[in-house]
């Protein structure tokens, strides 16, 4: 994996590049003290896996993340123990290290990273987008197929996603951005960091929620235009 | 009462001499540095800048292998968020171990 490591101290990219040594699937092909040079470097180089400090002065590793249109795997590395809720927000997030790294955590780290990767590819989603009428996901080693016009909603949650439909509940091993890609963008609209719905579904709107069977769910500020000139309003 | 040590680096090292020598070179090139930019900082009561830099400091106290140290500078860095600076005798003398440590 071309990877790539971002942090303020100078020691802490040399441990990491250092832990990473042990590793073939890992080759560190460069290190910034400045997250701000990361996205600069990854506007025309392409990166499967970043090392990421949070704290970082100016523009942190949140800020970082958030600037990227799809972001690579992205293992957190900090001193605070204070941001991993905040951390698993983010679908890119493979994993959160606390400094002082550890040879064994960070094994654990690159586990989980395989284990990612595996996923990837076995998950989710036999199907293109929009050409097809059903997804297959991957639950409990069976592949089960899922009328897409049957979802009501799809909800992230830590590693994983919640795929509601009329009649079930799915937990999947993947990422809203991977759904997002196979559902048709005719029926389906990303309204929340952690949400996307079936528009045909929706019962009610309010301010800041839309209700879908029996569940509220939030609309982030920046999506309540997209949805509001889907709507067929009166 | 703990003393900064190599244990974690040489862990990490896995024998190999030239990373540890590296990683020395830059604790020595930089710490006297991050102290500087703190003191500065707390002296001119920019205590939120101050967190910052204690923030960068600490990583490296718990490079040294002090748990007490890196426990009392996460402490005196969410201290010094809120402008109370009563850690910072304690603070100065973990720092002012690792200056004689790294000589």
């Amino acid at each position: 994996m071309n990877t790539i490591v971002i942090d303020d101290d100078a020691a802490a990219l040399l441990i990491i590049k250092k832990l990473c040594d042990s590793y073939d699937q890992v080759a560190v092909n460069k290190e910034f003290t400045s997250a701000i040079e990361a996205v600069k470097y990854l506007n025309t180089n392409s990166v499967d896996l970043v090392f990421l400090d949070i704290h970082m002065p100016t523009f942190s590793g949140f800020d970082f993340i958030e600037t990227l249109k799809t972001p690579p795997k992205i293992i957190l590395t900090t001193s605070d123990k204070d941001f991993a809720l905040q951390a698993f927000e983010y679908d890119c997030v493979v994993d959160y290290l606390l400094k002082p790294i550890t040879k064994e955590r960070f094994h654990k780290a690159i586990l989980k990273l395989d284990n990612a990767k595996k996923d990837e590819k076995l998950n989710t989603i036999v199907s293109s987008k929009g050409d097809a009428d059903f997804i297959y996901v991957s639950v409990e080693r069976r592949l089960i197929k899922i009328n897409i016009k049957d979802i009501s909603y799809v909800e992230a949650k830590g590693d994983y996603i919640s795929i509601k439909t009329k009649v079930k509940n799915y937990i999947v091993h993947s990422t809203l951005k991977k759904i997002e890609d196979k559902l048709p963008s005719n029926l389906f609209l990303r309204i929340h960091r952690s949400f996307i719905i079936n528009i045909t579904e929706i019962v009610d709107i309010e301010d800041n929620s839309v209700l879908i069977e029996k569940s509220v769910i939030p609309i982030s500020r920046s999506n309540k235009g997209e949805l509001m000139t889907r709507l067929n309003l009166l | 009462m703990e003393t900064p040590n190599l244990n974690y680096i040489k862990e990490i090292s896995g024998g190999d001499l030239d990373f540890e020598a590296s990683i020395l070179e830059v604790l020595k090139k930089e710490f006297p540095i991050d102290c500087l930019i703190f003191e500065e900082n707390f002296n001119k009561k920019s205590y939120e800048e101050a967190s910052n830099n204690v923030h960068k400091i600490k990583h490296k106290i718990s490079m040294l292998g002090l748990n007490e140290g890196l426990q009392l500078a996460s402490k005196f860095e969410n201290d010094l968020k809120k402008c109370e600076v009563k850690l910072y005798e304690k603070f100065v003398e973990i720092l002012k171990k690792i200056h004689v440590y790294l000589g």
